[in-house]
């Protein structure tokens, strides 16, 4: 630690000037915090001799106080199931008799009774499917649509007063305009999801383009850099973060509004299916409904996480 | 030292649109700069050095006067101001190679092969020292190595004019020091004609020819100019004990210590 102090001093040694003085003194503070974090280093290696259990018993520890919170919790929702189902006289299945219907129903997942009796596989990928057709149109549009929002003030001052208009408008008014355009219920359905899934994706593009920093436009500047090249080589993946909180949010929103859309336009689909089974009185399966269609939101976020994950320059290590 | 009044900032004033009404940040800057000079720019902060190296950048337009460099009003950024900028402001998804290919590729892309622009790149890394680290992300290098991707950039361009914006000043002072050294001997190596930002007072009088010290704020402008008279190479262990150096910063401090301290600083 001396010696560096030495060297510090050898470099300017007549100049005792505050700023030296100072730079010395932080010099000084860096060497001893690497003392310091060494010395941290080596202290659990010399009581390194009997650890093995306690490290084991750690990680145990880690371990329940990971799983345990959120076992506690399903186990209370389906205590509370158990007991609503008992006290409501079995017009309400308990988990035990959904259970064995779902086991039945997950049995033959793929099967085809006509157009109004399919597996619950068939019924999923439909749904899956209209989301994704519809999702995918408002990506194509909704996303350039930020960019150029977020890029240029004077169509900003044009569309927000649009925006705040449509946006908050419940995504099924938009069905019976789908159903008059396209006289057809599929397409009305991916209508809908097109139309409650461009919103979340235009704002958030936009969002992410008003706040890249202004030290990259910057070098923008002085690089006197083409649009074109500021749109991939900054603006796009500055952005990119904003966009996928868009596409996460926006795919919430459709995978939520399917299930509505689909009681309400029939045919195939998880919705379809929820009032269908409604129909027959078939409690289990909705039940059962409700936890497929809150598997997959779940999966369908957390593949986007991961995405998000993938492709943000911020996570990267 | 030829070719007089290369960047010439006359008459130059600045205004800002407050909430409180206009702010005067300077007033009456007069600034001749000869080609292959190393001027600092000195002051307390929020003096306006930074603006009035953002105006030379063209970054800023002066609400008065004008900035002529080579004969010709600067009217907004370009190519031949390269600018090193205080955070380096180095884009986190391209490697230190790439950063450096988007400048050169925009200045010479049009008249040279690709080979060329990557000759280009590889000779200014190697300039600051980087070749090690060219394809590496700016998230994977130390400070010090980020801001010799900064200075590499604007190098890169083959700029008239190199502006540098406190470029040491995030850094710990062991590693500014190499780094001063280091650009020494570039600039030498370029013949840059160099305008930085700073408020190290021992980076100042070690690296310029001359030292514009600046008033305080509000309404700032150039109190005093100081002409480093000392030969070059400079040797910084040679020079602490050397008469003209010791003058040169008994002037720089007694500037900023007696007759610009602030009350508030």
């Amino acid at each position: 630690m001396s010696a560096v102090i030495k060297t510090v001093v050898a470099v300017n040694p007549a100049l005792v000037s505050p700023a030296t003085a100072v730079a010395a003194v932080a010099a000084i503070a860096v060497v001893a915090d690497e003392v310091n974090k060494s010395s941290s280093q080596y202290a659990p290696k010399l009581s390194l001799v009997k650890p093995q259990r306690n490290r084991m018993s750690r990680t145990l520890m880690r371990t329940i106080e990971l799983v345990l919170p959120p076992l506690l919790g399903m186990l209370l929702l389906i205590g509370v199931w158990a007991i609503l189902a008992q006290t409501s006289g079995d017009r309400l299945p308990g988990p035990y008799k959904t259970w064995l219907s779902a086991v039945d129903l997950f049995s033959k997942p793929f099967y085809r009774n006509g157009p109004n009796d399919q597996g619950i596989g068939w019924n999923i990928l439909a749904s899956l499917q209209r989301v994704g057709i519809g999702f995918s149109l408002a990506a194509a549009i909704g996303i350039p649509a930020g960019f150029l929002i977020g890029r240029v003030a004077f169509l900003n001052a044009m569309f927000s007063p649009i925006i705040s208009l449509l946006r908050p408008v419940s995504p099924l008014a938009w069905l019976p305009i789908g159903l008059l355009v396209f006289k057809a219920a599929n397409p009305a359905a991916i209508w809908v999801i097109f139309i409650s899934a461009i919103w979340p994706m235009i704002i958030n593009t936009a969002v992410g383009v008003s706040r890249v920093p202004q030290d990259y436009m910057n070098v923008a500047k002085v690089l006197n850099l083409s649009e074109w090249k500021i749109m991939t080589k900054i603006l796009l993946p500055a952005t990119l973060p904003y966009i996928l909180t868009g596409v996460r949010l926006s795919i919430g929103v459709a995978w939520l509004v399917i299930v509505a859309a689909e009681m309400l336009t029939g045919g195939v689909g998880i919705g379809f299916w929820v009032w269908d089974e409604w129909n027959n009185l078939n409690v289990e399966h909705i039940i059962i409904a409700i936890f497929v269609v809150g598997i997959v939101g779940l999966l369908l976020e957390q593949m986007l996480i991961l995405i998000a994950k993938r492709f943000s320059h911020e996570y990267k290590a | 030292m030829t070719n007089e009044k290369f960047l010439s900032v006359e008459n130059v004033g600045m205004e800002f649109d407050t909430k409180r009404g206009r702010f005067e940040a300077l007033r009456k800057i007069d600034l001749t700069v000869d080609r292959g000079e190393f001027i600092s720019l000195i002051g307390h902060s929020g003096c306006g050095k930074s603006t009035l190296l953002n105006m030379v950048a063209g970054l800023l337009y002066p609400t008065m006067g004008a900035i002529i460099c080579d004969k010709r009003e600067i009217k907004g950024a370009g190519p031949d101001r390269g600018v090193v900028f205080q955070n380096h402001s180095l884009l986190p998804w391209l490697t230190c190679f790439d950063n450096v290919y988007l400048a050169v590729e925009r200045v010479f892309g049009a008249t040279e092969t690709k080979a060329q622009l990557n000759e280009r790149v590889s000779n200014v890394l190697e300039l600051v020292g980087l070749t090690p680290a060219a394809h590496k992300h700016p998230d994977e290098i130390s400070g010090g190595m980020k801001q010799r991707v900064g200075i590499a950039r604007a190098l890169s361009m083959e700029p008239k004019v190199l502006l540098m914006d406190e470029p040491f000043g995030a850094l710990d002072a062991l590693t500014r020091a190499r780094l001063q050294d280091e650009l020494m001997v570039i600039v030498k190596a370029t013949g840059s004609t160099v305008l930085m930002v700073t408020h190290d007072v021992d980076e100042a009088v070690l690296l310029s020819d001359r030292i514009v010290m600046m008033t305080n704020g509000p309404s700032a402008t150039i109190g005093q100019i100081v002409t480093v008279e000392l030969e070059r190479p400079r040797d910084r262990l040679k020079l602490v004990a050397n008469p003209k150096y010791i003058d040169c910063r008994r002037q720089v401090l007694e500037f900023l210590y007696q007759k610009q301290l602030r009350a508030a600083a």
